[in-house]
């Protein structure tokens, strides 16, 4: 298949597909028209949300129509990337304390490293956002180092507290509401996703760059009470 | 400020503050959220002469019963075919009234539809998240689920007598059974059995039916093969199948994103007709080209525009 691939959606939305496998280089065509839309938006558009493949495109059907959209996104993507408007990079904090830390032992055992040891490949991993989905404010990140990479639990933990870091295949996130989840739970975050900041009410743009930081239970009460 | 209060003596589950929504947050993981039939909503505010980003009631067929304790207020009851109940009046709804304190006002459902507004002439105290009143209902955040037992404030509450009355309801505002879809985003993962049966045979809605969207009983949409995509964005009015063949069309508080295929999309204007429906009713789906489907929602606009200036007009001469 040719891509990038513009797909009609009722009649009113254009899904833009850059590739059918998760690859950096079809989620950088994703951020790459994102930009430029945020920055060239044409007449009728509405919003645009990125996933990992492609960048669903949401217009007004009393301005425009599907064709006349494919013509601007395609004329938008023949333009150099742009410069401005990089990705951030962005300072997540956890506490792996065992009070949150409900499954490092488990983590530890499957991976048949020590505690410690999972703990710090899950603090070297470079993140990326790839997309937000679920619940507002639910950062799908990939970048979890191999060497702690664990399926899917079979079945789904119910209580998993809002704040959690949780991990599954190269996926990492970390939660903002209490919730049922499969993943593994690595420790607990102060750091606010949801920032009450009208400005910027999401703490990351999808494409920003993720690091952890280690944190005691004393910082992460300091951190929690601010 | 002239302030009309309600006491909450009974609302039942999925009784909620709606107003338009949430734009342009679905890239954060945020549901528009909203009415789940937009047009009533919108003639609702519009018969008071409201704002049309004012925060209404979104009533269900669960029903709401409140008395006023403070203050008068008129109103609009707008959307289904609901049963009103204020003093001793018994009315349907597409109704305009006004309800003064020592009343009580009861909104049932009546023969038919889903979901109706209850608009305020004035401000309804509802608390905004991220811009708006809508209420998440996964989170409960926003306005709010009303709750038996609570209460209900109206700021700056006016009596508007030129717009009492009954409102007339358009036959496009009733539930509507043949449903416009636009085929895809990926309608290329199921065979031509798959299509044959979503555009002739009849599909039902089932009690799975919340905010979040409804499961519909029907002949089964197998996928070709057993399918997973890369998680995408959603729209309100994806058709989504899953692997049983299961078909669920996602709604006003769908999440935003998914890893299931969706074998067709409804066109935005007939989601609000196909909310109207109930669990059992049956609808068929009909299979329209992208611009035809612009066209139509053109056209549908236009009637719209065209009813809500006769709505205004009718409030100007009554003055």
């Amino acid at each position: 298949m040719e891509f990038p691939i513009f797909r009609p959606v009722a009649d009113h939305a254009v899904l833009v597909e850059f590739g059918e496998d998760i690859t950096d280089d079809a989620h950088a065509h994703v951020l790459n028209l994102d930009r430029a839309l945020s920055s060239a938006p044409f007449t009728g558009f509405k919003e645009a949300i990125p996933a990992f493949v492609n960048l669903l495109v949401d217009f007004d059907p009393l301005l425009t129509d599907h064709s006349t959209v494919e013509t601007a996104l395609r004329h938008l993507m023949r333009l150099p990337a742009s410069e401005q408007s990089q990705s951030q990079h962005r300072e997540v904090l956890v506490c792996y304390e065992d009070l949150f830390a409900k499954d490092l032992a488990a983590i530890a055992h499957h991976t048949g490293l020590s505690q410690e040891a999972v703990i710090n490949a899950h603090l070297a991993g470079d993140y990326k956002i790839y997309m937000y989905g679920f619940a507002p404010g639910y950062a799908y990140m990939a970048g979890t180092p191999k060497s702690i990479q664990l399926a899917r639990k079979p079945s789904p933990v119910r209580g998993i507290e809002a704040g959690s870091v949780i991990i599954a295949g190269a996926q990492c996130l970390v939660t903002t509401l209490t919730m049922p989840t499969g993943w593994w739970v690595l420790g607990r975050s102060p750091t606010r996703i949801l920032t009450d900041n009208p400005h910027q009410p999401f703490l990351f743009d999808v494409g920003d760059h993720i690091t952890f930081r280690r944190i005691s239970l004393a910082e992460y009460e300091a951190a929690k009470a601010q | 400020m002239v302030e009309a209060v309600f006491n909450i003596i009974h609302a039942g589950p999925l009784v909620s503050v709606q107003d338009l929504g949430r734009p342009n947050l679905m890239r954060y993981g945020v549901p528009r959220s909203g009415p789940m039939d937009q047009k009533s909503f919108a003639i609702a505010n519009a018969a008071l002469g409201n704002a049309a980003n004012s925060p209404c009631i979104e009533l269900s067929t669960a029903g709401l019963s409140l008395e006023c304790i403070k203050g008068a207020v008129t109103l609009a009851v707008v959307g289904g075919g609901f049963i009103v109940e204020a003093g001793d009046q018994r009315l349907g709804s597409w109704t305009v009234l006004t309800v003064k304190a020592g009343q009580k006002l009861t909104i049932k459902p009546g023969p038919w539809g889903s979901w109706s507004y209850l608009a305020f002439a004035g401000q309804l105290d509802a608390t905004p998240w991220l811009g708006s009143a809508a209420t998440h209902s996964q989170s409960g955040q926003g306005g709010g689920k009303l709750v038996s037992g609570g209460q209900i404030v109206v700021q700056s509450a006016k009596i508007l007598p030129n717009c009492e009355g009954t409102i007339p309801c358009p036959v496009w505002a009733r539930p509507r059974h043949e449903i416009h879809i636009v085929a895809g985003p990926q309608d290329r993962f199921f065979d031509e059995a798959a299509f044959d049966a979503l555009l002739r045979q009849p599909f039902r809605l089932t009690d799975a039916y919340d905010r979040m969207g409804v499961r519909l009983r029907g002949p089964s949409l197998i996928p070709k093969a057993a399918l997973s995509i890369p998680s995408e964005a959603i729209l309100r009015g994806s058709i989504q199948v899953s692997g049983d063949g299961t078909a669920t069309v996602l709604l006003a508080d769908h999440q935003t994103t998914g890893g299931y295929p969706k074998i067709a999309t409804i066109i935005a204007d007939d989601v609000d007709g196909f909310c109207q429906n109930r669990p059992h009713d049956e609808v068929r789906f009909k299979s329209i080209l992208p611009q035809a489907a612009v066209e139509l929602t053109r056209r549908r606009a236009n009637a719209m525009a065209v009813y809500l200036s006769g709505l205004e007009r009718r409030r100007q001469e009554h003055k």
